[in-house]
Order: structure tokens, then sequence, then C-alpha cells
């Protein structure tokens, strides 16, 4: 039987090269990948270690966008304040995920790659209109963060293509996100539904955009554009936020499994919806986050 | 074929053989003989394994052993001087904060992370930031009171 390997490239070209063998597996946090492997639900033969290659362990807040790398762990970025501030609804995600312990590991690429339909990163990088910077042998490409995962543990990724980082605008000002979801018990533990809201208003404090983006209802992480419309045009009134619940309610596809029958999460993704809205409104009113 | 990792433990230089797929705890127990770090669950769940990597707090049964090559690695075994107990420690004791001590190291390493960043925590703030290491004897309650009672002496504050 060949050898497992473990190998650190220090720039994206040899991590490309090295995915490109069989049996390749990105390294990142190790917090899903170490597990399936220990539980043989994953079987490596080389362990490409990403966190030697500087952009994607580099989170940069530049004048137009936030840099943020794949591989940055969940505690870089809840302690920045200033991404805190810009992305309010993100960092909710990113501080939502595992315990301290994993913080220190778990990254948002890891998160997105791992594709499960209930990773919290997804609605809320959906929200913000996040985009996936994928390098491969020919080449680098961007993908919106919505149409990144295309099931279950499945992604838009080749074998030797690798998710390098994200990409996200800086908001607009009177803009601000949010982002809820429901589990049973207070922390760690895996969504029922995860709800993210951005909305951008007007110098009148109507709503000029909104992104609503739902996890743990359907294959894969879904924007609700119905939902987005019901926001656009209001002040973030009680009917217009109960609108766009009943509009997310609608575009959940959920399946019914141990943590909630599929008329419970439709229910949950209304309610979600409508109090992440909520608190996206009074996010951009008290100043928005530009 | 085993690699060969040079890394700095307690801020010590270490090396060590280790193969690829062996995991942190695994090295630090089996090829450095540090065994102060448990194992629990090995599955990043309970943090009985808790180690301070480059700064930040990670189970080291989720770090493949080779990933720690040129990085700084801390563990209980660095937290007393010598014979004396680090504040962390004597509280431990002074408030029965365990009994089968299995989670106890994962604790204080943990705990001391905590204090290192906020001198100050609130119960919230220390129950959310431990709620990755998992006791099964005491109740936490000790283990919280160990720990805020530390952090007021690390303060200077009298009882």
């Amino acid at each position: 039987m060949e050898e497992i390997r473990y190998e650190a490239p220090g720039s994206l070209a040899q991590a490309i090269e090295l995915l490109a063998g069989s049996g390749a597996r990105v390294l990142a946090g190790g917090t899903d990948l170490l597990v399936q492997l220990r539980s043989g639900r994953s079987a490596p033969r080389v362990f490409v270690d990403v966190k030697r290659i500087p952009e994607i362990v580099r989170l940069e807040l530049g004048p137009s966008e936030l840099w943020l790398g794949a591989a940055v762990p969940a505690a870089a970025i809840v302690e920045s304040r200033e991404v805190a501030r810009l992305w309010p609804g993100l960092v909710e995600a990113v501080d939502l995920i595992g315990s301290t312990q994993i913080q220190g590991r778990a990254s948002v690429g890891g998160n997105l790659c791992n594709a499960s339909p209930a990773a919290d990163t997804g609605p809320a990088l959906c929200a913000v209109g996040a985009r996936c910077v994928i390098a491969g042998p020919r080449g680098e490409r961007t993908v919106p963060v919505e149409q990144f995962t295309t099931g279950p543990g499945a992604t838009v990724l080749d074998p030797a293509e690798l998710l390098v980082g994200f990409r996200i605008a800086r908001p607009g000002p009177r803009s601000a996100d949010a982002y809820l979801r429901f589990i049973p018990r207070t922390e760690m533990d895996i969504a029922v539904v995860g709800a993210g809201v951005a909305v951008a208003l007007d110098a009148s404090g109507r709503c000029a955009s909104a992104r609503v983006a739902l996890g743990a209802v359907a294959p894969t992480v879904i924007l609700a554009p119905e939902a987005a419309a019901a926001l656009v045009g209001s002040r973030g009134e009680d009917a217009a936020l109960a609108a766009a619940g009943e509009a997310a309610s609608r575009a959940a596809r959920p399946i019914s499994d141990k943590r909630g029958t599929a008329d419970y999460r439709r229910r949950i993704s209304g309610v979600l919806v409508r109090r992440a809205a909520a608190a996206a409104f009074e996010r951009a009113r008290a100043g928005g986050t530009a | 074929m085993k690699l060969h990792v040079a890394t700095t433990v307690n801020g010590e230089p270490a090396e060590f053989l280790c193969s690829p797929e062996q995991s942190l705890l695994d090295a630090l127990r089996e090829e450095l003989h540090l065994t102060g770090t448990k194992e629990g669950c090995a599955t990043g769940d309970c943090g009985a394994c808790s180690v301070v990597l480059d700064g930040r707090l990670v189970c080291a049964c989720l770090v493949l052993a080779p990933e720690v090559a040129g990085r700084r690695v801390e563990t209980i075994e660095g937290i007393a001087r010598g014979a004396e107990l680090h504040p962390l420690q004597r509280k431990f004791l002074e408030h029965a904060a365990l009994q089968c001590g299995i989670c106890t190291p994962g604790f204080i390493v943990a705990a001391k992370a905590l204090l290192e960043r906020n001198p100050d925590p609130s119960e919230e703030e220390a129950r959310y930031w431990l709620a990755g290491n998992l006791c099964r004897c005491t109740g936490y309650d000790k283990i919280i009171r160990a720990v805020l009672d530390t952090a007021s002496e690390l303060r200077g504050e009298t009882r």
C-alpha cells in the first residue's frame, strides 16, 4: 500500500501540483478532515497542508474589499474589530462555529468546502455577496459563493483546484448584515435553520437592496430573492418583515430529519429571516457599518 | 516513512519522529513523553488535549504532528515554574475543582489562554470560553469559581 504523505507547500503552484495526485486532500484547520480520517470516513493518501501559503492565511481589509484567506482560523476573524464592525452578521456566523479550541483552527474556507448544507458561514457569506477565488491548473477563477456548493459534500472545485479565499466588497453607507440560526441548545450544535440577511438603505431610510440566504433547508445554501424583494422599498416595517418571512418559508425546501421536520424548518425559516432582517435594518439605521 | 519534526515546546527546542498522519496529541505523549496532555474523545469535542499552538488554543487531537514544524507549542507541562504551581493550578486545588483529573490539564491550559486575553472575565464569558472543555465529575461550578478566583488574584485584588 502506498504510504501516506504530509506536504506543506509554500505556494499555490506547489499545492495545485500536489492536489493533482491521487488521494490528495487539502488540510486547513483539520476540524472536519481529521475527524473523518479517524472515523474511517475519509482516507487521504496525501495531506496538503495549505497553511504555509501566505494568501490562504491572510486576512486583509483593503480600501474597497476584504480579503479573507480560506484557511484563516475563525478565532482570527472574531478577534478583528474592524471585520466585526463592517460585517457583524458574518462574524456572528463565524463565532457560532464550535468551541474556543475549534475556532482556533476551523476556517471559513474549510466550512464551505466541507459543504454541509447546514454550514453556518454559507448563508452569512451569501448575504454579503462574497466571491470565492479558486486556483487551479488552468489559473484562477471567481465564483459567487451561492454557486460554490453543489450538494451535500460537493462543490464546484475540480480535483486539482483549491479555494484560496473570499473577496467581500466593503458595505456602502447605511448597510448592515445579520445572521441567526436555530439550534435546540445554546451553542456548539448544527443548525436546524440558518438565515443571513444584508440590507442597504437609501438616505431616506428605505431599503434600496437586500439579500436573504438560508442554510439547512436545501441541499445547498439558497438565496431567497422573493424574501429580499419584500424588504426592498420598505423601512423595515412589521408588514415588510412579515412578508419577507413568509417568502423565506416558501423558498425553503427542507427535508425532515432528527433535527426537525420539513414543516418545522419552513416555519423557522420565516421566523429567523424576519428577526435577522429586523436586526440588519436596526444596524443599518444605527449608522450602518461603513 | 517517519518524518523528522523540529519545533518549540514550552519555550524549548524539541525534535521528534512521527508518521505523517499521527496527531500532535500522540506525538506529545508517545514521542516527547509529555503525558500531561490527555486524550478524551480524540474528535475535538472534549478539550482534554487542549494546547496552545502559535498563541491559539487548539485540540492537539485535531492537529497533525508534522504541522507543528517551526511552530510554538505550549502544554500543561510548561505552566508551573519548577515546583511552584501556577495560580490556576493552586486555585484548582483550593477549590477542589477536579475529581478524576483527566480534564484538568485541558481546563488549565484553556483557562490560562482566557486570562491572558481577558484578565477580568465575567462568569458568562468564562463559561463560554471553557464550553469546549468537558468535565464529567465536578459539574463545572468549582472550576468556574477557581478560574474567576485566579483572575481576581492575578489582578491583585484581595478577597
